[in-house]
């Protein structure tokens, strides 16, 4: 009989991320799982996992098969026969299947040897892709639980000493020392303390908690089970919202098992040791990932945040001290522990430590997650593992900190990204999405954007979050849409400043940063929309009109055959003609033109 | 189905039932219960109320408050049109004008027939293959201008002409 282990045995990994399954990895799995199933009369010994999200989403379906280390891209059912005779049975390579170097044109094996991949640093992403979400075995074979069994021989205050030595900070926004935070709980008398992990991912264009929650939810609860420990905590909440079906299916089993195998409950590993946790439901409020806010979540309230001249720490959920902190600052507490701070403090910047996964998403070629040391430079994060912009178009502007944060422009493409760095230019680290922009992007309509999305989840308690927010959407709206004038921009100015000193909780003070930031680096972008009545990208509808460039165009038909309104016409291989009534401005044939023949007026 | 007929007061009781009579369920709760009835009646969300020992209008607040709440009926196939910003700016605003062409329906609102609802959400973490549209659970990626109205008709509906 073969063990796992054995260079012999075949592991078949498919990736069943929400990316893949959308692209049909499901029915991958299904299939590769039934050929290799026990009567398949295959003599190789297989086994087949579904993993969480690789995070090379662009290139999904993934399917890796190991030992042999050979990665397939855009794996369709169709694909699967010819992997079992040819990979499986014989170990060779589809050469089809695999990633093609867009620069070299050479054919790559392995993910190890892609850029992509080659440049980043996994810590909070370690296991995923490689281990089945749903399964503890393949946890406790990939080293899980260990941390917690070395957290039993540790006393409380070695486990605070390490994770404070480590200089792990809070990586779900602000960047609060994790140490701090668990020292500050463990001090307040009584033994009535909660545990709570923030999965309430409301920042548009991040999702990297959903992918560790999918992908690896038992390092979430051994985090939580390590903190317990140090804390004194004995009840734990995991918040994660109802959008993510997969994350809570995974979370739910991962709970099931670890009980049924004494990691959570009253007797943990027989030491005497009493700590479970429980699964709440957001729903869908961005509020919420505040914490104050999230914690009148859990007890079934409106969610709205409070003013926090006494932290949670001290009075939190349902007034007891209570420690929260995001899905990714969990997956570090096992590392931490198993590998000691000095590892860990030995990555990244002097006041960022460690690793930051990013959500590297937008006009960028390779989109996904991506995980590098604090201090890696936005080029090499965007060009060396994004493969830069989209159709080789120019680089704007990269938006990182979601609604709270704000857009860094091109000058700024060196920047070492740490939590202060960020901040010190008008943004900030937020939950990490890094949301690049090409010339196709108008800035102002991105202000717009983010106004919109605030004014709809600001929770109304305090007025000038609910009216500034409301009033500065008006004046940007106007802008947008041909009705601006040249006093607004110092009035937007004005308003902001009283929203970032006047509003009561983080989601009004960072309210007005995508304008600001904006507006502090795209001004002249503002002064077209109002002085010309121009959008130069294209985006703004009553601000812009589309032609088609007669010297580039090749007539290859393209956007005529996708336009939605039919308003492209010209023979082949002749240039195309737009005709501006019909034309609905939708951006589709700019976006699509392999020549960059559509131009903007 | 939708509609107000499929959701009886017995299935009512029998999903608010499994929770014990506490606030802090509450959420838990109307979330159950939209999965039951494809949205929040009215007799729902007085039961809860009942059930732990809440004034009404508390409940009712809850249900305004988060945005995954809809206190009318949704339409047979549910579109959820994600605009976060990776969305936002691969066009998913196109899909939106797109949608409204086709079916005449706005966010928020459901087709006269039953069959469609519309509903944009803020970011479904699926960003890396923008822009995106749920329906009914199904996760469509990359979808184009031209793309979601392929999707629509592949849904085996008659388009209303008078939107053509």
């Amino acid at each position: 009989m073969k063990t796992i282990n054995d260079p012999e045995f075949k592991k078949i990994l498919v990736c069943c991320g929400t990316g893949c399954q959308a692209n049909g990895s499901m029915a991958v799995y299904k299939a590769l799982a039934s050929r290799l199933g026990p009567d398949s009369g295959i003599e190789v010994s297989t086994y087949t996992k579904a993993t969480g999200c690789n995070g090379w989403c662009e290139q999904g379906p993934l399917v890796k098969i190991l030992p042999d280390d050979i990665t397939y891209c855009h794996v369709e059912p169709k694909d699967v026969e010819e992997i079992i005779e040819k990979t499986i049975k014989q170990g060779e390579v589809v050469k089809k299947l695999l990633y093609r170097d867009p620069v070299t044109k050479k054919q790559v094996r392995s993910h190890h040897e892609i850029d992509f991949y080659r440049k980043q640093h996994k810590i909070a992403l370690r296991h995923i892709g490689e281990i089945d979400p749903a399964s503890l075995d393949d946890y406790l074979e990939a080293g899980g639980y260990q941390a917690l069994r070395k957290a039993f021989t540790m006393s409380p205050q070695d486990i605070l000493d390490e994770i404070k030595r480590s200089g792990l900070r809070g990586r779900g926004g602000a960047g609060f020392p994790t140490g701090i935070k668990w020292e500050s709980c463990a001090i307040q008398p009584g033994t009535d303390k909660y545990l709570v992990c923030n999965g309430d991912e409301g920042d548009p264009g991040a999702f990297m908690d959903r992918s560790i929650m999918e992908g690896d939810p038992h390092t979430i609860i051994e985090g939580m089970l390590i903190a317990s420990m140090a804390i004194g905590a004995h009840r734990g909440f995991i918040y994660v919202r109802d959008e993510y079906g997969l994350a809570i299916i995974n979370l739910n089993l991962a709970i099931r098992d670890a009980r049924a195998h004494g990691y959570l409950g009253m007797d943990i590993l027989e030491r005497g040791w009493a700590f479970d946790i429980e699964i709440v439901r957001g729903g869908g409020a961005f509020v919420c990932g505040e914490e104050t806010a999230l914690i009148t979540s859990i007890e079934g309230n409106v969610g709205e945040p409070r003013d926090k001249y006494v932290f949670p720490t001290e009075k939190g959920l349902w007034g007891k001290p209570t420690v929260i902190n995001n899905v990714e600052t969990w997956a570090n507490v096992p590392v931490i522990i198993q590998e000691g701070a000095e590892k860990f403090s030995s990555i990244g910047t002097e006041k960022s430590k460690g690793t930051k996964v990013f959500s590297l998403v937008g006009k960028v070629v390779n989109t996904g997650l991506v995980e590098v040391p604090m201090g890696t430079t936005l080029r090499e994060i965007i060009y060396d593992i994004g493969g830069g912009i989209l159709k080789g178009r120019g680089f704007k502007a990269v938006q990182t900190g979601g609604p709270s944060g704000g857009c860094i422009p091109a000058e700024l493409l060196d920047l070492q990204v740490d939590f202060d760095s960020l901040t010190s230019a008008g943004s900030m680290m937020g939950s990490g999405g890094l949301i690049v922009m090409d010339e196709h992007t108008c800035m102002v309509e991105v202000a717009r954007y983010y106004l919109n999305f605030l004014a709809g989840e600001s929770c109304g308690k305090c007025v000038p979050c609910r009216e500034g927010i409301s009033r500065m959407l008006e004046i940007v709206t106007g802008i947008c849409e041909g009705r601006g004038d040249s006093s607004d921009l110092s009035l937007l100015e004005e308003l902001g400043e009283t929203l970032q000193v006047a509003s009561s909780c983080a989601l009004g003070k960072t309210a007005p940063n995508p304008v600001l930031s904006t507006l502090r680096y795209f001004r002249e972008e503002y002064e077209s929309h109002i002085r010309e009545h121009r959008c130069p990208a294209g985006v703004c509808r009553s601000l812009t009109e589309f032609y088609v460039d007669p010297e580039l165009c090749n007539g290859c038909g393209l956007c005529v055959k996708n336009c939605p309104a039919g308003a492209i016409s010209g023979e082949k291989k002749e240039p195309h003609v737009i005709e501006q009534e019909i034309c609905i401005r939708c951006g589709d044939c700019f976006n699509r033109c392999n020549f960059q023949a559509v131009k903007v007026k | 189905m939708a509609g107000e007929a499929s959701c009886f007061q017995a299935q009512i009781e029998s999903t608010i039932q499994n929770y014990p009579g506490e606030k802090r369920y509450v959420l838990a709760m109307m979330q159950d219960l939209q999965r039951k009835c494809n949205y929040l009646p009215r007799e729902g969300l007085e039961e809860i109320a009942r059930h732990v020992e809440t004034p009404f209008a508390r409940v009712y607040a809850m249900a305004t408050f988060y945005k995954a709440f809809s206190l009318v009926p949704r339409g047979q196939f549910h579109m959820k049109v994600c605009d976060g910003t990776a969305c936002h700016i691969k066009s998913s605003a196109v899909i939106i004008d797109q949608v409204y062409n086709t079916l005449g329906i706005k966010p928020g609102e459901t087709s006269g027939d039953g069959m469609f609802s519309l509903e944009t959400v803020n970011c479904i973490g699926a960003c890396a293959i923008a822009p995106v549209v749920v329906i009914n659970d199904k996760v469509y990626s990359k979808v184009s201008s031209s793309g979601i109205l392929e999707i629509i008709n592949a849904l085996g509906v008659n388009v209303d002409e008078d939107h053509q």
